[in-house]
């Protein structure tokens, strides 16, 4: 850095040298601390903000996951120590045969009215206040196996996060990329569809999402849509359908934020020499060709930090699922987020909150360093 | 740790930024928290109102002028107003007390109140009991033996429905003496979808969120049988939200919505029974007004089926009560004592089709008179009206059975919704010490 510094100083004449008062001291070593003075001083602003709004956040986060803090109680908050995350993270296979289900629930009992003997409140059992994440059941009710959890939501929860971030990631990176390559040819009204393409992204997620809950309804565009081109099909509510809910939420996010990705794309595409071009065609190379051997290696700084991008905005969705169906139907569409805000502020369970923030955080952490390893050995 | 290292500059950008703007915006909302610091401007205290009807403008505008009037009859107080969307009141007035900068006067709806008098975000109200003796009883908000919250008019539920479409189909007109019974209201819903002119026999209201689906869903609950918690002791819900009753009711209301008889995905605005698209509707008192002007004296309101043991409606609707930091007791209990006048309560009934607030108002007004159908309302909050559990729970017990029935709605196994959100209920009184 200092040696930057020094080169990139204009050269003065003596004369004007010693007119000048002295401003930094002569010995290098002198000088080294005094810029790292001037550092800190120029850093101490941003390093404030980052401790108050992000370090102490997470702190917090951290601690208040361990006690059952509350939004509004008289109640003094209580050290409850790891039965926050227990509650969250538990999760037990059971199987109940027809010889257990009559012993707990007896001849006539069904397999359902056995299982709630041993969840229920007070039955002093390992699965009490567990409910059923996923069941099996035989046809005839008296037997079956079950996924148990702490809390169900939690699971689905992490499983949307991940198909949302898993689908999201891919379609919205490449389908940018894709884009940003027809609007970087040349041809008439290229400006046009640019602003076209990024149009989305200047609106505000909740007015998109208000927008396409109307789009999605059974007499709305879509359906119609579908229906002119294909008159056999029958219309469905797609946010009332648990099979289709997150499908529709992700395409609706693609749509909102490629336009972005194009942009960041599109500048990284205009880093890269025309010569390179040129040279390729002299080469006799076909457009596929350049494309593999001039365009993607040129890109990949702008790869790195379109993924990384992405997977972040995709792992915090929440506007979407808030505005459009709460989580709904049947925990399709929840996300940890989502869960996060619905535990804390619907329910007022700051503690439990915090403790799925805090393990938000630390997946999200896991796989922002997972993608930093992948992609700097790419680098090297 | 390079990625955070790396973002961390545009963090500190954005941040920045933010604050910026906090500090720019601060002057103009500074007028908020007035709750614990009275600031005295041309002689008058000035004292802060909330209240959740920004996107109700009738019944915002009727407040306005109860307040102009209030100003204008004394020189202590002047009440300024400030309107929130009813979606995001709730959580304004959570985090304004976590905060400490509730204001004075604001409204809350009835079943959450003994939840804000436990968290100590609210002190009881002092009322002359001349005042408040001829209400209605679901109009006074008491908790703990004490009154917390007034309101200024009821609400009730009903089915709202056209003579033609019922006599077209060879259905018995239900009294209130002899409602539907279980088998007769699905029959009717059956044979109305059968005759095909609709797209669902009912409209059961599920585009509403919120608050609406224990007040529109736990009376039908009620009715099988169940309840929202056990009210002996308000101790536990076992039993009572996971019963056989309450499966019954739970498979019955799940097969609602497989059987096509109600649209479980509608749209905010429930303008489907005008449109003639749904032959019933599911809604409260203040939806009668549209549905009367559309179809006039065809307009028929009966009371909610008998599923089994008796029909039931929610009773208590918003009211008005004072903040625990509240330092001018003498300008809300002032304020709300003048509101209470006939003329007043007389329009909020008129314009906005709430229950009259008690008989010399019912007298006062034309929509509500004996005979009229908007008085069919009246009897069946007489009759059928059962609060809902006077608990400081109900805020989770609301939110969780709002969960379950959602779920049940879109399909879930019945009892395994209804167990989760009995064990919820549950923990969440164990955790909280039974709300002792």
């Amino acid at each position: 850095m200092s040696l930057t510094h020094a080169r990139g100083r204009p050269k003065r004449s003596v004369t004007y040298m010693r007119d000048r008062p002295r401003r930094w001291p002569n010995r290098p070593a002198d000088r080294h601390k005094a810029e790292a003075r001037t550092g800190r001083l120029f850093t101490a602003p941003a390093m404030c903000l980052l401790l108050i709004f992000l370090i102490i956040p997470i702190a917090l986060a951290f601690s208040l996951g361990f006690t059952d803090a509350k939004l509004s109680s008289p109640q003094p908050t209580r050290w409850v120590g790891l039965s926050n995350f227990e509650d969250l993270l538990s999760i037990k296979p059971l199987t109940l045969d027809e010889a257990r289900v009559r012993e707990l629930a007896g001849p006539e009992g069904t397999v359902r009215t056995a299982l709630r003997s041993l969840t229920k409140n007070g039955s002093g059992t390992p699965y009490e206040g567990m409910s059923v994440l996923s069941d099996s059941v035989a046809a005839d009710g008296k037997s079956g196996s079950f996924w148990l959890a702490g809390d169900p939501l939690f699971w689905k929860s992490l499983r949307n996060t991940a198909v949302f971030a898993l689908v999201v990631v891919p379609v919205q990176g490449g389908l940018g990329l894709l884009l940003a390559l027809l609007v970087n040819s040349r041809f008439r009204g290229r400006v046009f569809f640019r602003t076209v393409f990024f149009l989305p992204v200047v609106m505000s997620m909740v007015v998109v999402s208000i927008l396409w809950a109307f789009l999605y309804e059974k007499d709305g565009l879509v359906n119609n849509a579908i229906k002119a081109v294909y008159p056999s099909w029958d219309p469905i509510a797609f946010l009332a359908d648990p099979s289709t809910a997150l499908p529709a939420i992700i395409a609706m996010s693609i749509w909102q934020a490629v336009g972005f990705h194009m942009i960041i794309w599109l500048a990284g595409l205009q880093t890269i020499p025309a010569e390179l071009y040129e040279a390729a065609k002299m080469d006799g190379a076909g457009p596929w060709r350049t494309f593999t051997s001039v365009t993607w290696p040129g890109l990949r700084h702008t790869f790195v930090f379109v993924l990384v991008t992405i997977t972040i905005a995709a792992l915090g969705m929440f506007t979407q699922v808030n505005v459009m169906t709460k989580g709904g139907p049947l925990d399709s569409t929840s996300t940890l987020v989502y869960q996060a805000f619905a535990e804390g502020y619907g329910k007022q369970r700051i503690g439990y909150a915090s403790a799925i923030s805090f393990v938000f955080f630390v997946l999200v952490l896991c796989v922002a360093l997972i993608q930093r390893r992948l992609t700097r050995e790419k680098d090297a | 740790m390079s990625i955070l290292a790396r973002n961390l500059p545009m963090a500190a950008l954005g941040v920045a930024g933010a604050l910026a703007l906090a500090a720019c915006g601060g002057g103009g909302t500074s007028a908020g928290p007035a709750g614990s610091a009275p600031a005295a401007s041309g002689g008058k205290t000035k004292v802060t109102m909330w209240t959740h009807n920004a996107g109700n403008e009738v019944e915002l505008k009727l407040v306005q002028q109860v307040t102009n009037d209030y100003n204008a009859s004394q020189d202590k107080y002047e009440i300024t107003i400030q309107a929130f969307p009813q979606e995001s009141y709730n959580d304004a007035i959570v985090s304004a007390a976590a905060s400490k900068s509730l204001p004075c006067l604001l409204d809350v709806d009835a079943p959450v109140m003994p939840s804000w008098a436990h968290a100590n975000y609210l002190q009881p109200l002092t009322i002359d009991a001349k005042l408040t003796d001829p209400l209605l009883p679901g109009i006074k908000g008491a908790y703990n033996d004490k009154l917390y919250s007034l309101g200024f008019y009821d609400a009730a539920l009903g089915i709202v429905t056209r003579k033609s479409i019922l006599t077209d189909n060879d259905i018995r007109i239900p009294t209130i003496d002899q409602p539907w019974t279980l088998e007769e209201f699905d029959a009717a819903l059956a044979k109305i979808k059968a005759s095909g002119k609709y797209d669902y026999p009912l409209d059961a209201g599920t585009g509403w969120t919120g608050e609406w689906y224990p007040y529109a869903y736990s009376p039908l609950l009620q009715s099988f049988g169940g309840d929202l918690i056990n009210r002996a002791d308000f101790s536990t819900a076992e039993g009572v939200l996971n019963g056989p009753q309450a499966v019954k009711w739970g498979e019955w209301f799940q097969g609602l919505f497989k059987n096509k008889l109600a649209n479980p995905k509608e749209s905010e605005d429930r303008t489907d029974f005008l449109q003639g698209k749904v032959a019933m509707q599911w809604n409260g008192s203040w939806a009668i007004g549209d549905a009367a002007k559309k179809f006039g004296d065809d307009i028929l309101v009966l009371p909610p089926p008998n599923l089994g043991k008796q029909p039931y409606i929610g009773a208590g609707s918003w009211q008005w009560g004072m903040s625990a930091t509240c330092q001018t007791p003498e300008a809300v209990n002032g304020w709300i004592s003048f509101g209470l006048q006939d003329k007043y309560l007389s329009a909020f009934s008129e314009q906005l089709g709430n229950l009259p607030a008690s008989a010399s108002v019912q007298a006062l007004g034309k929509k509500f008179r004996e005979g009229t159908k908007e008085s069919t309302y009246i009897e069946l909050a007489r009759k059928y009206a059962l609060i809902r559990p006077p608990t400081p729970a109900y805020p989770f017990i609301a939110k969780t059975f709002e969960k379950a029935a959602a779920d049940i709605i879109s399909g879930a196994n019945v009892q395994d919704a209804l167990n989760t959100a009995v064990d919820a209920i549950d923990k969440n009184l164990a955790e909280n010490n039974n709300y002792q």
